[in-house]
């Protein structure tokens, strides 16, 4: 990590990004840069784009019927639709945790080495260790280290979803996308989400899509508004919380929709 | 304001905020006119008056503050709102402090209403006018959120500092022609400055609706350019 450098480079950038599912326009002419090492939060209501702009980071949006893209989306430089680029690898690079937890039905050990033993990882020290380090990473090790071949579907939920982000992070990702993460959770789990999400960002970029104004508020360096499949305003989060130049946006941050 | 929140509860809560407001500057506007009437018109009951309203300017202080808090913990306001807050936090402390300044006036009105009056007071009521405008354009700017009304206000108060320094020196020079004059003059001067306090707290107000309108602080030039 380059310790000088005022302004952080952009991880990754959209550039007039525009999505349709079928002919219906999800996301229109968004550039957007998401900078390195940093939270960039997505808000905006229902349908306004957040979430397909999520999962158009890591080319989720391929796998829905109908769906195609106008503009790009780059990470490091480079653009993620370029034919060379192999979409398993930008994926394994740019990770994601999902609004509801979704544990494998296997142990918790197994639900983490998951990913290593696809890419193909045997060696059996090798596994442990980076299943401890992502555990401890995801700020789960202490509380399940003594029961690693349990279930994984008898922990908590907050449990469940920092075992998904310890999924997400054994495959050592750059970035990693959060859609949701603690919407189902009690506000405990979510103040252990939004800790783990303030380490994190010092070795990962981090971009989360929230419902919760007050948690975009307080986890993200960055927030962006999202209206009606447009990119209304980016700015740093207290501004946008504060003192936002978009009419729009101060109708929403006080909640003067609908 | 053309939106309105679509919980109909913090909109109420708002507006009561703003009405609260708006009744306790009134409150204070009245008692700068009375307490400087009760000396230029020698009439101590009406000073008697201003020194017992002052409860309720305290009272709406407290009100203010409490629901400022209730709001800031059930709420969690945003932007323009967040504003809203903070400035009646931090306004309605100028407002009660002006109510003070009020009071002391009209404690100095009942003493110099016992002794003839020290010569026709012509400056001190038009002081007090002036202050009086003040406090009453920071808080329409306020209400309406007009920065540009406040810009004025702090414009405003080169007029009142040279009225105060005119007093002054009148005051100083019969201190001078005459110790017996000294009592008297003395009162007068405390008035007067109790009277250009009151202007400044009038432009804390004013600096305070500048930053709530256009989310930017305009206090302390100076010592920002040092930082």
């Amino acid at each position: 990590m380059p310790l000088s450098s005022a302004t952080p480079r952009n991880k990754m950038e959209a550039r007039e990004l525009t999505l349709r599912y079928g002919s219906k326009v999800a996301i229109k002419q968004v550039s957007l840069a998401i900078p390195e090492h940093k939270v960039t939060a997505l808000i905006g209501p229902s349908g306004c784009g957040k979430s397909t702009f999520l999962r158009s980071l890591n080319r989720m949006n391929d796998l829905i019927p109908g769906a195609n893209h106008d503009g790009s989306v780059f990470l490091d430089g480079r653009s993620i639709h370029d034919r060379s680029l192999d979409v398993v690898d930008l994926r394994r690079r740019v990770g994601m945790v999902f609004q509801k937890s979704n544990p494998f039905p296997k142990s918790i050990f197994e639900n983490v080495a998951y990913g290593l033993r696809v890419g193909g990882l045997k060696d059996k020290a090798k596994l442990a260790a980076r299943v401890e380090k992502s555990l401890r990473g995801a700020a789960l090790w202490d509380e399940v280290k003594d029961r690693l071949e349990e279930s994984a579907l008898g922990l908590s939920g907050g449990q469940q979803q920092r075992l998904c982000i310890a999924r997400a992070l054994a495959i050592e990702p750059e970035v990693l996308l959060m859609d949701e993460p603690a919407s189902a959770l009690d506000p405990i789990a979510t103040a252990k989400i939004e800790e783990l999400i303030h380490e994190l960002k010092a070795t990962y970029t981090i971009a989360i899509v929230t419902h919760n104004m007050q948690q975009a508020a307080r986890v993200s360096d960055r927030t962006a508004f999202f209206y009606m499949g447009e990119l209304v305003e980016c700015g740093p989060t207290e501004q946008i919380f504060t003192n936002p130049h978009e009419k729009r946006t101060e109708d929403y941050v006080t909640g003067k929709f609908g | 304001m053309a939106a309105t929140h679509t919980d109909k509860a913090f909109e109420q809560d708002l507006r009561n905020l703003r009405e609260k407001l708006l009744a306790m500057g009134a409150k204070v506007e009245t008692l700068i006119a009375q307490s400087t009437r009760a000396l230029t018109e020698r009439d101590s009951a009406l000073a008697e008056q201003v020194v017992g309203a002052d409860r309720e300017v305290n009272r709406l202080e407290v009100d203010i503050d409490d629901l400022c808090r209730r709001i800031l913990a059930l709420r969690q306001p945003a932007a323009s709102d967040l504003r809203l807050i903070t400035t009646a936090l931090k306004i309605v402390t100028d407002l009660e402090r002006i109510g003070d300044l009020a009071v002391n006036i009209a404690e100095r009105a009942m003493d110099l209403n016992q002794v003839p009056p020290l010569a026709p007071y012509v400056d001190t009521p038009k002081l007090a006018e002036l202050a009086q405008q003040q406090v009453k354009k920071a808080l329409d700017a306020f209400v309406s959120g007009d920065a540009a009304k406040a810009e004025d206000v702090l414009k405003g108060d080169d007029l009142l500092d040279a009225l105060f320094l005119k007093i002054f020196n009148e005051l100083l020079a019969y201190m001078m022609e005459d110790s017996r004059n000294i009592r008297r003059a003395t009162a007068l001067m405390f008035i007067a400055k109790h009277l250009e306090r009151i202007g400044d707290h009038a432009l804390n107000v004013a600096e305070m609706v500048i930053y709530m309108v256009r989310g930017k602080d305009v206090r302390h030039p100076r010592s920002r350019d040092l930082e």
